[in-house]
């Protein structure tokens, strides 16, 4: 059997990836699949801990985090279009408007 | 070591590997794909911990229907091979980088010292099964479930709105 640390080690990793992502990328898109990532990684911790601790809740925790996250990303990605058509660019250090 | 081990390590470097490739490449075409690939070994995961139900939500809500969306905005935008998009390695990304590790030592550091389980908890092989998870979805999470419905219209609305407008300085937009 495969231990649960091994589960969420992998889950940590993932989501650093897209921590570091979000963090050093300027591309609005490629950041946005970052915090794609980071879901999927936190939807593998919750699935792993439901598996093994025998609790089925956090497996309807991840479909509703899944139907979240598909709303999520239509709203985004529209943000994203209205954006590019008003600045003609989708890398977010020029899309400074609020910036203090 | 059994297979079964040898076959999740094999699977979680891939899934690693593709993920530090999506932050990594220049052409977001690029790295909406390795993200699909990524996407179908987290699928492969959750049939490793019995969640038949949520992988295959997996393949065809993520894998399927948002990367489409994805890979069509990216299109739809068209966006050139602009130079300033590129990833380059700053004091500024440095400090980032770390700021990463730090957070991943944190999380290993709990899990390593916290996290002890070794087993499937008996009964999980029916746990994720559609019959399963539906019974409890429509009895215990029904009000919930139906609160999800009204959250995607609300989305799908607000997303046809804002791609839909098109806004002008000194105008309502209308």
């Amino acid at each position: 059997m495969i231990p649960l640390g091994y589960y969420i080690g992998l889950s940590a990793i993932l989501f650093t990836i897209g921590v570091v992502g979000v963090l050093t990328l300027r591309n609005a898109i490629v950041i946005f699949m970052s915090v794609e990532l980071m879901l999927n990684s936190a939807n593998l911790a919750l699935i792993a801990f439901s598996a093994y601790s025998g609790d089925p809740a956090g497996q309807i925790l991840v479909f509703f985090v899944i139907a979240v996250a598909a709303a999520e990303s239509a709203v985004g990605l529209a943000i994203i279009i209205a954006l590019f058509r008003n600045k003609l660019t989708v890398n977010i250090d020029e899309v400074n408007v609020l910036k203090w | 070591m059994n297979l079964e081990l040898v076959v999740f390590l094999i699977l979680a470097a891939a899934a690693v590997v593709s993920a530090i490739l999506v932050i990594t490449r220049k052409n977001p075409v690029t790295s909406v794909l390795y993200l699909v690939f990524n996407f179908f070994i987290i699928a492969i995961l959750y049939l490793f911990l019995r969640a038949q139900f949520i992988a295959i939500i997996q393949i065809t809500v993520y894998a399927g229907a948002i990367m489409v969306l994805f890979l069509f905005v990216i299109m739809l935008l068209n966006l050139g091979d602009d130079k300033l998009l590129k990833w380059k390695l700053n004091s500024k990304r440095t400090i980032a980088s770390l700021i990463g590790l730090v957070l991943l030592a944190e999380i290993l550091y709990y899990v390593v010292n916290f996290v002890s389980a070794s087993s499937l908890a008996p009964g999980s092989e029916s746990m994720g099964t559609v019959g399963a998870i539906g019974k409890i979805l429509y009895r215990n999470y029904l009000f919930p479930f139906e609160i999800t419905s009204i959250l995607l219209l609300a989305a799908m609305v607000g997303a046809i709105f804002l791609a839909k407008k098109r806004f002008t300085e000194g105008s309502d937009g209308d």
